[in-house]
């Protein structure tokens, strides 16, 4: 790892996508969350529905925005600072990150301004339907990400024709094995996500003791969905490392921390795994229990990173921490949903001061998870860009200096510094001022189709000027 | 290397989306770039109202670009994005830090100014860095064996600089018609007053950089001897400017901003005329760049359905905010 272009450009590209992928998971999450309230509103009638619903679509609405903005940069980075792998993936890459783009502007164009600005012009029915088309589309823009990248960790449906890798078979390209299993993992991480963030909502207002009605709502839908969901989520990760263990056992040895191939293979529960000497400072083991992980019996042999060249290991240190991150904080979600439930069942869930605290601390629980586990694949897919097919390190743009990368990664660092702040600055004021008054358009002369123009209350984000002292 | 037909049709899709994208980003950066020429606090609100519902839109258009291109030419998109590492930097900083300007001048009075600045910088910054990018593609990006092969700087150059200030004057002079279009009163008066000096700039820098190309490119010179039709898109250009420069203060507020898009239009097809079939000169074809057929062919699926859409949607954004913005009244759909 030296201070050179391939290195600075990864590190560019992680950052802007950390950057970007927290608003469109937690976008995903919120407007399922969204149609579902909708959904329960339009069946019940109860009012208190309405303004939960009210409340969430302002904080759905700066999110997108947020998510659209860390977009567009994106849509760039391929050709600026890996445009070898533009060039020789783009025949596959290309249309399907161009279908992404389509899907996320068609919504955009249409469901999305309903949903926003339509709720008195349209039937209550066409509402909710705009509201679950907006969920489905938001879940189809994942589709096409993670259809790209799961070609990029286990290509399969291509041709190399002339150094340049061709589409021969797009059914397979787009829903390959390990798409079945990594795009579900990604839906219900976003699914979880949101619902982690709806809970420490309620908590936060049980804590304090306002807005007791809709805090019930928040805390009562979302331990519970969460309740259900995380044991799904616990499966698909399962499933998720089978296809690492079969297609990438590289990443697989990585994450375990095994340098050496075992039989049977303990498990290593932590250590400080060290690339130079290729062992595991106070490491904490149990033995048998990485060979029942990994194949299902206790006594199979498990291979280590010793049998794969050194020049295709991948580093060992981020993916076996991230994993273990991103499987602790679903066991944080584990233990708060259940326990969340056993107290609703014995009828104390708004009153257990400990407990809500606890709710409202593990608000970033989803977000670390996703973080985390995205590290854990795509570094442990390292040194490839494409697994098997091309190296990292020969996709970067050739004519690319140190100097113009360390510019460009300080400039977006700084700039996403000021506009994040800015838009989470936002998010938690909306979400401590709580659902107060319903939605109004802001009659602004801004605009009100733009998100952030939601962000505010009216009297301020009306375009107008503002007085002194508002 | 001939371009097959769905090549032909990816290059019209692009072409077009670039068309649109410049005209109609064109007028609001246009209207950023002149917001920072009046400090009268009234002209700025009317100024920002009267983009407002329009301007995010029209950078979606640059998505579509972007995604097209990479999809369909990824060789293009590959090349230029590597030979425009700074400006395509400059670009994104530009577009984000003027968008959080647009949000956030109206909620915050310390930071007012910082956000005024911004807005109009950034605006600026922008129509610079495409405007000179146009000039570095027109003396030609040195490619070797397919890749980029010149250093960060290189489109920096004076031809470059003459196209960036010409595009920056062009997109005011944009943006000055869409202010008599949009509105009445004081700010209709002060942008009428600055059309004839803007198209009388333009004039000049695009003149001069016809010139400095039609002697410096082969290509160009050769691209209108084989069409020699193509010659009445610059003379139309001359025309509907020289029109803007003198018949300004007719009746009727649609001509400063009709004959400008005209302008625009014309300028585009005279470089279509010159250049083609290069995309990237002079190294790179429609026909060369395109991605196999199959990845056309599957892309175009979306594209038949989606593109329609995405043309209805910005279509009717502006018939609903059509007519002129009048004071205190509100525009919303």
């Amino acid at each position: 790892m030296s201070f050179d272009p391939v290195f600075l450009s990864r590190l560019q590209f992680a950052f802007v996508v950390s950057f970007h992928i927290i608003f469109p998971a937690f976008t995903m999450g919120l407007a399922a969350w969204l149609a579902t309230i909708e959904g329960v509103r339009l069946v019940t009638g109860l009012p208190v529905y309405r303004r939960v619903f009210d409340f969430w679509l302002r904080v759905f609405a700066v999110s997108f925005g947020m998510g659209v903005v860390t977009g567009i940069v994106m849509a760039f980075q391929f050709g600026t600072n890996w445009s070898v792998l533009a060039q020789k993936t783009g025949p596959i890459q290309g249309p399907l990150l161009g279908y992404e783009a389509f899907t996320a502007f068609m919504l955009e164009a249409t469901f999305f301004s309903v949903m926003l600005l339509g709720r008195e012009r349209v039937s209550p029915r066409a509402y909710f339907l705009s509201c679950c088309m907006v969920s489905l589309g938001t879940m189809s823009s994942s589709f096409w990400i993670l259809a790209n990248n799961s070609w990029m960790q286990v290509p399969l449906g291509h041709a190399v024709i002339g150094g340049q890798i061709i589409p021969a078979n797009w059914w397979a390209i787009v829903t390959g094995p390990v798409m079945r299993v990594r795009w579900p993992h990604m839906l219900l991480a976003a699914f979880l996500t949101t619902g982690m963030c709806v809970a420490a909502t309620g908590a936060w207002y049980a804590l304090r003791d306002v807005y007791r009605e809709e805090a019930r709502v928040m805390l009562h839908w979302s331990l519970g969905f969460v309740a259900v969901v995380i044991p799904i989520q616990i499966f698909f990760g399962h499933l998720t490392g089978e296809y690492v263990l079969h297609y990438q056992p590289a990443k697989f040895a990585a994450i375990e921390a095994r340098w050496k191939t075992e039989q049977p293979a303990s498990e290593v529960l932590f250590a400080i795994p060290d690339s130079r000497s290729e062992r595991n400072l106070f490491a904490i083991d149990v033995p048998r229990l990485g060979s029942f992980i990994a194949s299902g019996n206790w006594t199979a042999r498990e291979i280590g990173l010793e049998t794969i060249r050194r020049e295709d290991r991948p580093p060992v240190v981020i993916p076996f921490f991230g994993f273990r991150l991103m499987a602790g904080m679903g066991l944080i979600m584990l233990a708060v949903s259940w326990l969340g439930n056993l107290l609703r069942w014995r009828g104390r869930l708004e009153s257990t001061r400990w407990f809500l605290w606890g709710t409202f601390l593990a608000f970033p629980t989803g977000f670390i998870a996703i973080l985390t586990g995205w590290y854990t694949a795509e570094v442990g897919r390292q040194p490839w860009v494409v697994y098997g097919l091309l190296r990292t390190r020969e996709a970067v743009t050739p004519s690319l200096t140190t100097g113009d990368v360390l510019c460009s990664l300080l400039c977006y660092g700084l700039v996403y510094g000021v506009f994040v702040s800015f838009g989470l600055y936002y998010i938690f004021k909306l979400l401590r001022q709580g659902p107060t008054a319903g939605l109004r358009p802001i009659r602004g002369a801004t605009g009100g189709r733009r998100p952030l123009a939601y962000a505010d209350d009216p009297a301020t984000a009306t375009g107008g000027k503002v007085e002194a002292g508002t | 290397m001939a371009p097959s037909g769905l090549a032909l049709f990816w290059a019209c899709v692009i072409a077009f989306a670039i068309l649109i994208y410049t005209i109609l980003d064109g007028f609001d950066l246009g209207v950023g770039i002149l917001f920072g020429r009046t400090r009268d606090e009234s002209l700025r609100v009317q100024m920002m109202n009267t983009i407002a519902p329009f301007w995010d839109g029209n950078e979606t258009w640059l998505v579509v670009i972007g995604a097209g291109l990479f999809a369909a030419f990824p060789d293009v998109y590959a090349v230029f994005l590597s030979a425009f590492y700074l400006p395509v930097l400059i670009l994104m900083i530009g577009l984000i830090f003027r968008g959080i300007a647009f949000e956030f001048c109206f909620r915050s009075l310390r930071m007012r100014r910082v956000w005024d600045r911004g807005f109009s910088l950034g605006s600026t910054v922008v129509a610079f860095v495409q405007g000179a990018a146009v000039g570095a593609m027109l003396r030609g990006i040195p490619v070797v064996d397919g890749h980029y092969a010149g250093g960060a700087f290189a489109w920096l150059h004076p031809f470059s600089i003459l196209t960036g200030v010409g595009l920056v004057l062009g997109y005011a002079l944009l943006g000055a018609g869409w202010l008599v279009l949009k509105n009445e009163g004081p700010l209709r008066d002060w942008a009428y007053r600055r059309i004839p000096w803007l198209a009388a700039a333009v004039l000049i820098a695009l003149l001069l950089a016809f010139c400095i190309t039609f002697d410096y490119s082969l290509v160009a010179r050769n691209g209108l001897q084989v069409r020699p039709w193509g010659i009445v898109f610059p003379l139309i250009g001359i025309a509907a400017l020289t029109a803007v420069v003198f018949g300004v203060r007719g009746k009727r507020d649609q001509i400063p901003f009709v004959l400008s898009v005209v302008f625009f239009l014309v300028s585009f097809l005279s470089l279509g005329v010159m250049f083609w079939p290069y995309m990237i000169p002079y190294s790179i074809t429609v026909g060369s760049a395109a991605a196999p057929d199959a990845s056309l062919q599957f892309l175009f699926c979306g594209a038949i359905v989606v593109l329609p859409v995405i043309l209805a949607y910005t279509i009717s954004v502006y018939w609903i905010f059509r007519g002129k913005l009048h004071k205190g009244e509100i525009s919303l759909l």
